[in-house]
């Protein structure tokens, strides 16, 4: 049995350690807002929280988190900052087909909750990791400095 | 691709005897009907629905031969249920482009309803109720949703407010002609009363529907063209509370990934399945014809247990040249005339005392669609000899068909449940129902539980389906006056069409229309015009991609005008102009475009505009993009302003989100896409090797939308052609070279 700390709740988990977060998630938890993407950390769909960090959760192995480590889904993301950051992805309509929007917006909360007034630099070096196919990236930039202008005020 | 359908004598014929106009009532529902249609029943919502009349489709101007499906059962579109809520049943998938919210925006309108109690479902799988009025079965493609439901979602929903107003009326023993409805509410001004839908919802479900209501004049609209209304997914898609096919998870289901052969057309010889089958969580490996399947409790077991597999493939039958070697095929093939797609004049004595002559060989490689959520679906095999699947169905009348074939049960006895797709640009639509087959095909050997089939990454890049390689060679001939004598265009590529269904509709005297769409049928007018095609066949599986054949037509023709342009020595806004004095939607979207670009206006060194304009889907788009050229040679796409006419716009939001994602798709695509072999092997694997537009290479992007009355046309594919071709054309402005060779960084350029 593996421990792990997700949105603040302590699971229990019977699966082996090499098994990623990823698919724990999905599979074991059920909690299916954290989206398999390529599996290999190119595409940033899995991103999730990792004692705050946006971390690709396809690459990372359950046994490797450290004990006590808190993992934060889109499920459970919450607070000041993603709620500023849903509250321009939904202003602005940022999504398509949606699929990688879990992704996206768990990396700008990062993003915002280090950086509260980034440049176009800044959110190309943030988000780079994170692909959306339907290109919705303009509407990505504009909530993130949206977001982050509410967060500011 | 769609005027090509439409031109089709084979779409079906009405042949029921139901009187036309707006019909069907909840009573009439066959017990079969899906869930929520039941539940609405149970609880006294009013279920509308509306037939097409073909007459009234002519009168709409429609293009001829769209007849509605051939059923007499009412044909559901419109819930209003007491708690107040609308839900729209979309008969086609939302694969991002929205069209869920377009659907729903047309009832809302015809109903005066209030966007905030509006609800999207999917509609069942039903190609005789929910047909495509375009192809004569179910499901989405060619930009045609919008086009397709307009008329009768418009009738749909005004039946409805008819069936509101009526019970209102009664109830309050008014006229029905002093009854007004707004936002949502019924009202009687004079008496002061007003009701919600939802309280009127249970009586209103007991009359009879209108078989003749009128449409709103479009100066009326509230909702239509209007800004302001925000997606039906906007809440669920940020909160990850959006459900998926990939998210189904149904009571026992397993997992499934399937090992294909790492050769197209290659087959399983020999399979060493014993490690596989040691690794802990995989229940049981079957070799198939379609390759072998790993059954797994989940996920990660299911990936892990293929890695184990041994198997020898027999390459016998298999593609085993590389593209290099393909390529160079379809040059040798190039020397030789092809099937003639379109012939006037006489080309051959016009070069001879042509002014001005130039060449060009385009090169277009294979790209994949990667949408975001990998391909994947779930079968539950039904007590019945049938199935429930649960998929990001696009094409559900050929999934029908071809999966009651391999059950060996009535196509109406496969239930698809449609999810929210995460993209497709073409692939979710394919002629022979591919991965949902494998996975039908898995479910039936499995035979134990639901199985959901699992296309990892790598299977997508690798798995084919690809918009075709294709090698365009032209030779066009200007005079002084800047008028375009001589066009010769020699088309080699691969038919998506041949040996499908769909062939006899769309392969004529040897020419696959959607090879040659767009060049073809080319706007810009030239007296002397020969266009022929090549369709080498190949193992490598292709299938339309986003805009179809109009990805590489497009963007050959373009670049040839700006070079043809440069020799005429004109502009090339005013060179394109003085050719498009007879199509007046062409020239007004270039015209947009170059003006909200500042076209003429001065630039600072290294930077310059280039220009594209087309028609696609019945669409006019036309894109100026700023480029800037380095030192180096490195190609930065700065700014894009598009301007587009689709008639009238539904959503100008969404029409707006489908031109800055199909800029993005077209440039992304054009700077690094390509898919490659080598001895058969597909080189890129996932999304290391099969590059992406990411954030830092997206432009800032501008769209303008023409205001038009006319009938809407779609919009989820015609941004894209023009987009590359106006990057290539500035990049023409700055080094003298036509970009001819796709991807730019095959020439270093990026």
């Amino acid at each position: 049995m593996i421990r792990i700390t997700v949105n603040g709740q302590e699971r229990q988990v019977d699966v082996p350690e090499d098994m990623p977060l990823l698919w724990v998630l999905r599979d074991e938890l059920n909690m299916t807002g954290t989206k398999f993407g390529c599996g290999i950390a190119q595409c940033g769909a899995c991103t999730v929280h990792v004692d705050g960090a946006p971390t690709r959760a396809c690459q990372t192995p359950v046994g490797s988190l450290a004990a006590g480590a808190k993992v934060t889904t889109i499920e459970g993301a919450s607070g000041k900052v993603a709620e500023a950051v849903r509250a321009a992805w939904q202003k602005l309509d940022v999504v398509q087909c949606g699929y990688c929007q879990s992704g996206q917006i768990m990396s700008a909360i990062a993003l915002v909750s280090s950086n509260t007034n980034p440049t176009d630099a800044d959110i190309d070096a943030a988000m780079d990791g994170n692909v959306c196919r339907c290109a919705t990236y303009v509407r990505i930039r504009a909530a993130i400095k949206d977001a982050a202008q509410s967060v500011r005020a | 691709m769609l005027h090509h359908l439409l031109r089709q004598a084979a779409l079906p014929v009405a042949t029921d005897s139901t009187p036309t106009g707006v019909t069907g009532a909840l009573r009439e529902l066959a017990p079969s009907r899906r869930n929520f249609l039941k539940t609405a029943a149970a609880t006294g919502a009013l279920v509308v629905g509306a037939r097409l009349p073909s007459p009234a489709l002519a009168a709409g101007g429609a293009p001829a031969g769209i007849v509605g499906p051939a059923d007499p059962r009412p044909h559901l579109f419109v819930i209003i249920a007491p708690d107040n809520t609308v839900t729209v049943l979309a008969k086609h998938l939302d694969k991002g482009q929205g069209i869920v919210t377009g659907l729903a925006t047309i009832v809302a309108e015809e109903l005066d309803a209030d966007w905030a109690q509006m609800r999207g479902a999917f509609a069942p799988a039903d190609s005789k109720l929910y047909g495509n009025h375009f192809f004569g079965i179910q499901g989405t493609g060619g930009s045609t949703a919008i086009a397709n439901s307009w008329d009768e979602l418009r009738m749909a929903g005004a039946a409805a407010r008819a069936m509101l107003v009526a019970t209102a009326a009664a109830r309050w023993n008014v006229p029905v002609g002093e009854v007004t409805v707004a936002k949502g509410v019924v009202s009687h001004a004079a008496s002061k009363r007003s009701v919600a839908f939802g309280e009127l919802a249970q009586d209103a479900a007991k009359l009879p529907i209108p078989q003749n209501v009128a449409l709103k004049a479009a100066k009326d609209y509230t909702l239509i063209g209007k800004p302001g209304l925000h997606r039906l997914d906007h809440i669920s898609k940020t909160d990850g509370s959006a459900v998926f096919a990939m998210d189904i998870r149904r009571p026992g289901q397993v997992t499934a990934v399937l090992a294909r052969s790492p050769r197209f057309g290659g087959t399983v010889k020999s399979v060493d399945d014993k490690a596989a089958r040691a690794v802990s969580g995989v229940i049981d490996v079957l070799t198939l014809p379609v390759g072998v399947a790993v059954i797994a409790k989940n996920t990660w077991t299911a990936i892990k247990g293929r890695e184990a597999l041994k198997i020898t493939w027999d390459d016998s039958k298999a593609e085993t040249r590389g593209t290099d070697q393909m390529l160079a095929d379809y040059r040798k093939l190039a020397d030789q005339p092809g099937a003639v797609a379109a012939n006037s004049g006489d080309v051959a004595k016009a070069f001879a005392s042509a002014a001005k002559v130039v060449e060009s060989e385009f090169v277009f490689p294979y790209l994949a669609h990667a949408p975001m959520e990998p391909l994947n679906a779930t079968v539950a095999l039904n007590a019945d000899g049938g199935c429930t699947i649960w998929a990001g169905s696009q094409f559900q009348g050929v999934e029908q068909m071809v999966v009651a074939h391999v059950l060996g049960c009535k196509p109406e006895q496969v239930k698809i449940e449609t999810q929210w797709a995460g993209g497709s640009f073409g692939r979710r639509a394919t002629t022979n129902a591919d991965y949902i087959a494998e996975a039908a095909i898995i479910a039936k050997a499995y035979g134990k539980a639901p199985v959901h089939l699992v296309w990892t990454r790598e299977d997508d890049i690798q798995g084919g389906r690809y918009r075709p390689l294709f090698l365009h060679r032209i030779k066009a001939a200007v005079d002084a006056n800047g008028a375009i004598s001589a066009w010769q265009q020699r088309i080699v590529g691969q038919s998506f069409m041949a040996g499908t269904p769909f062939e006899k509709m769309m392969i004529k005297n040897g020419v696959d229309a959607t090879s040659v769409e767009g060049a073809s049928d080319m706007a810009y007018p030239v007296s002397n015009l020969a266009v022929d095609l090549h369709s080498p066949p190949s193992p490598v599986t292709t299938l339309w991609w986003r805009s179809v054949g109009h990805t590489h037509t497009a963007y050959a023709k373009e670049v040839m005008i700006d070079q043809l342009a440069k020799a005429a020595g004109k502009d090339p806004v005013a060179f394109r102009l003085a050719l498009l004095k007879d199509h007046p939607r062409l020239a007004n979207v270039l015209k947009l475009a170059a003006d909200k670009a500042g076209w003429g206006q001065p630039l600072p060194k290294g930077k310059a505009r280039g220009v594209a304009v087309h028609e696609s889907f019945n669409t006019y788009v036309a894109h100026v993009a700023e480029v800037t050229v380095n030192d180096k040679g490195h190609v930065t796409v700065d700014r894009v302003v598009v301007a587009v006419d689709c008639g009238q716009v539904v959503n100008p939001d969404v029409v707006t989100a489908q031109m800055e994602g199909a800029t993005g798709w077209g440039i992304g695509h054009a700077l690094r896409g390509e898919i490659t072999l080598t001895d058969g092997v597909v080189d890129q694997t996932n999304f290391d090797g099969f590059l992406p537009l990411r954030m830092s290479d997206m432009p800032k992007v501008e769209v303008h939308l023409v205001d038009s009355h006319e009938r809407p046309t779609g919009a989820g594919e015609p941004g894209v052609p023009t987009s590359a071709p106006a990057v290539a054309n500035a990049v023409f402005a700055l080094t003298g070279k036509p970009v001819q060779t796709l991807p730019f960084s095959r020439g270093g350029m990026v």
